[in-house]
């Protein structure tokens, strides 16, 4: 019975994988059921970007549900629920006007919110259910206040007519209803500040349902700004573009920041999808501001670098989910220094592991480097644009991303080999057994794809062109090149992955040259790690997660701002013996203490408020309708 | 096609050989100033030659990232050597990927080495994989914005492009920002490659050591690797900085005469910047690790200024 849920879903993906590729290619289509529901009826249509967006909702459900087949503790309950999830997100994309999507959405938010609450037993599960439901039902009414609006001042609730309707607008409408769908949306994309939801909501679902919420949910909040900045609302005035760069800008050090000091292997994955956020919304953000100075050229650049972007994070955080997933299983844990030695027991986990983190650490040649490549090109061309204050906006950019790449190459160091290197630090670690073959084989092909992804660029940015020249409604880009090098601009500058492999390849085989010319000893011998004359090594006397994430701790203590405890019990006779140490260094959010708590106390003291008129007499109440009769009356 | 095998094979030949004379001269200078004899220049090629007859011990704790790091290593050492104008101003794999391409390279060769450094699952190697990552983490990021300060104004991306333009219009470098630039990239030059004031190459105590330490496991042949990767990123970093900063005597691959130019200018620049090393190297104290960041926040800063010099002073 599972594995039949799962496979179907699975070919489902599949499906939509085919019907979104027709999109892309230009292919076009539309589904009317005016009786199904009221106020407009369901609505569906394909284009490009829509097709985009599909095919990739569709390309990761299928390995996540072949994962999900293997997984013997997550796939049992919420199948319902999951089968939903993925059929609602098909949906997103195709929506044509308010209805639909709203359905649609609401949908996707309701199911992964019950995916959420999987472990019902676990307090920490059903706080992140509770603080889920709420920060996506604050960015719903975002939305449903910018739909109507625009539906009101259109006359339509049709995505097409906004479109064309939406020059003629008057600027503070078009402003209000880009803050209120822009800030829905970027509350489902987990843009900072609105992302305090996501670290708490993937971690808690089963991972493969984890992988596609990171992989492709949040992705959804990136379809809906890319519809509001570049499509619904026309050409926006340069502030919306510099927004989102700045928004794209302080995610994606924030982001990394949080996961460098973080050890629950899922939450450091979830806490690096809004880094990856914001690196996509770099993009965007650049090809805003370029369109709005009439750049064409660069604004395809940087909406290419940007859906490259969106498609690969999709890829390995999917992979490193599902790897997380497995880990989880075979250990029982999510904290990572309860890890180590598990590259001898799940050799395969581990090389699916490797791949992704060097991917998502943007490596060559694989595919995070491409699109991060893509996108540095697109903020460094800003010296095209004539304008200073936009002109420092992308130097902040190019600074953010810079110190991403760094960051996050820190941060996977520390993911991958306090995980699977060493010896392992627990008893369960020690016990872990490889994933299954369905496991494996979901792994393996995003794996894959990454490298793919990555060593073709030449074949995969021609596509993303024309749905970037669709969306931008200009001719398909002149951005493309032979089949090896990718040309950026003209001459300005390529790139060829194929190439460093090839040079990479080659060059392993130096060393080999040179001790067989040189006559090298090729004696090895196997033996312990050097001990300092100890007898044994345990691994008590492995470096930990916390001490390696430390000096990044001190480093960046302004943004941390960590806290000590340090409660040692000596012996009674003497303090030179010491019987327990405990130590904790915990770090605090400055979004906890500084945006939610003060906006928490204005509405609880708003609501303390409003309750002195909740006396509960009834007398009372009629009172209140009487005097809401006439105000009514006089006001009409 | 064949030209650009010939000059990439140079470019391969004059990094690989030349970065272990680098780090003699360098040892030899030093020596010198302080006022002790010193090893010959050339110690460090006895040296490899002595690592080559050993045995390798590898701990029964490591896994295959352990054995394969060292090839690694010195495979993206190689690769990079083809991206910088080290002979002539269009090296053999410029079209690859640039600057953004060699900052990753060097990434990817310091992941790995890091993981090694955890691998052995000793304290030593995951306190120096520690501190590593904390420094490349900070230094790597002002490599792309102090060289993308010199772009903008230079108008391309391509670093061989770059010291053609300020070779042909030095008067582009008479502004702040190429000053601020050249700081920010000396600073990470010297943090990069593990010299004083952030690591000494000359310690053994693992309390202020960083590279040597995440290296500890290493014996035998794959000590060689690591050490020559290591020296071959220094020379390839002391040559980005006098090429791109003292952009003189590279010329297009014309011709054997051409190249062999380059070498020549580049021979005299990398010889002054070696005793510039040398003198700072002897006149200044190792930083307190965590006086460190500090320092590369700093040199960060200053590329970030001068990216933003670049538009607020045109």
């Amino acid at each position: 019975m599972n594995r039949l849920v799962y496979g179907v879903i699975a070919a489902m993906g599949i499906a939509a994988a085919g019907l979104g590729g027709y999109g892309m290619a230009g292919g076009a289509g539309t589904l009317r059921l005016a009786w199904l529901v009221p106020l407009g009826g369901l609505e569906l249509t394909l284009d490009p970007l829509g097709g985009l967006f599909l095919g990739l909702i569709g390309l990761a459900a299928a390995p996540a549900s072949v994962y999900g087949m293997g997984d013997p503790d997550g796939g049992g309950r919420g199948r319902l629920a999951y089968a939903v999830f993925v059929a609602s997100m098909c949906l997103v994309p195709l929506a044509a006007n308010t209805m639909t999507f709203l359905i649609a959405w609401e949908l996707m938010s309701l199911a992964s919110y019950a995916l959420v609450l999987h472990d019902r037993e676990s307090e920490e599960s059903v706080r992140a259910g509770w603080i889920y439901a709420v920060m996506t039902h604050a960015g719903l009414a975002c939305l449903l206040a910018g739909m109507l609006l625009l539906g009101a001042e259109v006359g339509s609730q049709r995505f097409a007519d906004w479109r064309a309707a939406a020059p003629a607008l008057a600027p503070a409408t078009r402003d209000l209803a880009f803050v209120l769908l822009a800030l829905g949306f970027a509350g489902k994309a987990g843009v900072i500040p609105l992302h305090v939801w996501l670290p708490l909501a993937h971690p808690a679902a089963p991972s493969h349902v984890s992988a596609l919420m990171s992989g492709v949910m949040i992705k959804l909040g990136i379809y809906g700004l890319l519809r509001v900045s570049l499509d619904w609302l026309g050409v926006g005035p340069p502030w919306w573009g510099a927004t989102l760069l700045v928004a794209g800008a302080v995610s994606s050090v924030i982001g990394v920041l949080y996961a460098l000091v973080e050890h629950d292997l899922k939450r450091l994955l979830a806490f690096h999808s809004i880094e990856n956020i914001g690196i996509i919304l770099l993009g965007i953000g650049s090809a805003a501001l370029y369109r709005v100075a009439g750049l064409d050229a660069l604004a395809r650049l940087g909406l290419i670098a940007a859906l490259y972007h969106t498609v690969n994070h999709a890829a390995f955080k999917a992979l490193l989910f599902l790897g997380a997933g497995a880990v989880v299983h075979a250990t029982g844990t999510r904290n990572m220094e309860a890890m180590g030695g598990l590259i001898k027991r799940m050799p395969w986990t581990a090389g699916c592991f490797l791949v992704g983190s060097a991917a998502i650490a943007a490596l060559p040649p694989l595919n995070g480097f491409v699109s991060e490549w893509l996108t540095f090109l697109a903020l460094f061309q800003n010296t095209r644009l004539d304008a200073v204050g936009q002109n420092l906006v992308f130097t902040l950019g190019i600074a953010s991303l810079a110190l991403t790449g760094g960051l996050a190459m820190a941060c996977f160091v520390k993911a991958f080999g306090i995980t699977f290197l060493a010896l392992p630090r627990s008893d369960a670690a020690a016990g872990a057994h490889e994933a299954s073959p369905p496991m494996r084989l979901a792994m393996l092909t995003l794996a894959a794809a990454c490298v793919a992804l990555g060593l073709g660029p030449t074949l995969v940015v021609p596509v993303f062109g024309s749905v970037a020249a669709a969306i931008l409604k200009t001719p398909p880009s002149a951005t493309g090149g032979d089949w090896l090098t990718l040309r950026v601009a003209g001459e300005f500058a390529s790139l060829s992955t194929a190439a460093i492999a090839v040079a990479l390849a080659a060059s392993l085989l130096v060393p080999f040259a040179a001790f067989w010319i040189l006559g090298a000893a090729r004696r090895t011998r196997a033996y312990e790690t050097w001990g300092c004359g100890r007898i044994v090594q345990t691994a008590r006397m492995e470096y930990t997660a916390t001490a390696f994430a430390n000096p990044f701790k001190r480093v960046f203590d302004f943004f941390y701002r960590p806290s000590k405890r340090l409660d040692i019990e000596f012996h009674p006779e003497s303090r030179f013996f010491v019987e327990r140490i405990e130590y904790e260094n915990p770090t605090r959010s400055i979004f906890d203490d500084w945006l939610y708590r003060p906006a928490l106390e204005l509405l609880q003291a708003a609501a303390r408020a409003v309750g002195a008129l909740q006396s509960g007499s009834a007398n009372q109440y009629l009172a209140y309708i009487l005097v809401a009769l006439l105000l009514m009356l006089v006001l009409a | 096609m064949i030209a650009s095998l010939a000059v990439a094979l140079v470019h391969i030949a004059v990094v690989g050989a030349g970065a272990p004379l680098l780090i003699g001269a360098l040892g030899t200078l030093k020596a010198r100033l302080v006022g002790r004899r010193g090893p010959s220049p050339w110690q460090p090629y006895a040296d490899f030659r002595k690592l080559l007859a050993k045995e390798v011990v590898v701990s029964t704790t490591t896994s295959w990232v352990f054995r394969a790091t060292p090839y690694l290593l010195v495979a993206t050492s190689l690769v990079t050597a083809l991206i910088v104008p080290v002979a002539t101003v269009r090296p053999p794999l410029a079209f690859a990927g640039n600057i953004i391409l060699l900052v990753y390279l060097f990434m990817l060769g310091t992941f790995f080495l890091a993981l090694a450094g955890l691998d052995a699952g000793s304290a030593f190697g995951g306190m120096g994989s520690s501190r590593e990552v904390a420094v490349a983490a900070l230094a790597e990021p002002t490599v792309i914005v102090a060289v993308f300060a010199l772009a903008l104004r230079a108008d391309t991306i391509d670093l061989g492009r770059i010291v053609e333009r300020f070779g042909s219009e030095p008067h582009l470098a008479l502004n702040p920002a190429h000053l601020l630039a050249f700081a920010a990239f000396f600073i990470v030059m010297l943090a990069e490659t593990g010299r004083l004031p952030v690591d000494n190459p000359a310690t053994h105590l693992e309390l202020t050591m960083i590279h040597e330490a995440m290296v500890l496991e290493y014996s035998g042949r794959y000590l060689a690797l690591v050490e020559w990767a290591s020296a071959m990123k220094l020379f390839l970093f002391m040559t980005l900085l006098a090429n791109l900063f003292v952009p003189w005597g590279l010329t297009e691959p014309t011709g054997p005469v051409a190249v062999l130019g380059g070498l020549l200018a580049l021979a005299g620049k990398l010889s002054v910047l070696t005793l510039a090393v040398a003198v700072l190297e002897t006149a200044v104290a190792k930083l307190r690790l965590f006086r460190v960041p500090e320092l590369l926040a700093g040199s960060f800063a200053l590329a970030f200024l001068s990216l933003m010099a670049v538009f607020l002073v045109r």
